[in-house]
């Protein structure tokens, strides 16, 4: 297995959880998204601290998964304060600052 | 093709296709479950990658701690709720999965093309292994070399639960001001 296969399956999770993030309304299958797309830097990560047979691609991939769990905690914890002022998860009702 | 190559292939197209589920999916739950199988596919890759500690943490924080994190905020939000939001705009969703592709296309030719740098760290599978294995290897440089990382890291998960309380707990302003009988949390 090449370092490249690896980039490319990472490349295509990452693409993948782009389209989300730009396509779909629901704020919780957005924050799913991003942490597809961050999957996808991790893999990236750790194929080039293989090919580079250096440890600090894996050291970061440490560091990219603890800042995920606080960033989906922080996340979900925005969805559930905004669900429970406009009764909806969808980013087309989030408009507090139109009004 | 070796069984490596077989277990790369079958594993990242099952990530592909299960990510493809998560984006797509109507239902969120459904769409949580496949983000499951996303994880455990890579997981799989981290150990074909030789970054078997990697791999564990991957199964024990994204598909253990993170993911029931989301599946108990769309429980307690709207378990049947399905969204509909996919297939009301036909155009703009046609545009960004055609930007996407094409933003594929640049990075898959600039990797093709690019070159990486030729010098080695040195550490090889052989020398992990002789001294003591991936994870020790990990842990001596998590307690050497990035030690402040790894301080900051705590600071950042305190951070963090401090932060998700106090926003989970309040209520917003513009909101509260449009229904004052509910103000009180």
């Amino acid at each position: 297995m090449t370092t490249q296969n690896f980039i490319f399956f990472s490349m295509c999770l990452f693409f993948i959880g782009l389209f989300g993030v730009v396509v779909r309304r629901n704020i919780v299958i957005i924050l799913m998204s991003i942490e597809l797309m961050l999957n996808a830097a991790n893999i990236a990560l750790v194929a080039y601290g293989r090919e580079l047979e250096h440890m600090g691609g894996q050291m970061a991939v440490f560091f990219v998964i603890t800042v995920a769990a606080a960033e989906s905690a922080v996340g979900l914890g925005l969805v559930i304060a905004l669900f429970r002022n406009l009764k909806s998860v969808s980013t087309e009702d989030i408009e507090l600052l139109k009004r | 093709m070796s069984g490596q190559d077989i277990f790369f292939y079958v594993f990242s197209a099952l990530a592909v296709a299960f990510s493809l589920l998560v984006v797509l999916g109507k239902n969120p739950i459904y769409s949580a479950l496949s983000l499951v199988m996303v994880f455990f596919c890579v997981a799989a890759n981290f150990v074909l990658l030789q970054a078997q500690f990697i791999a564990t943490i991957q199964v024990l924080v994204y598909a253990g701690a993170i993911m029931v994190l989301f599946i108990f905020v769309i429980m307690l939000l709207n378990a049947d709720a399905q969204s509909a939001d996919l297939g009301k705009r036909r155009p703009f969703q046609a545009i960004a999965a055609v930007l996407c592709v094409a933003l594929f296309a640049l990075f898959a030719w600039s990797v093709k093309n690019g070159t990486t740098s030729p010098e080695r760290a040195g550490f090889t599978p052989e020398k992990v292994a002789s001294l003591g294995g991936n994870t020790q290897v990990l842990s001596e440089l998590m307690f050497s070399d990035y030690i402040l990382p790894f301080e900051l890291t705590s600071l950042l998960l305190l951070v963090g639960i401090a932060g998700s309380v106090a926003i989970a707990k309040r209520k917003l302003e513009g909101a509260r001001a449009e229904s004052p009988k509910e103000g009180q949390a």
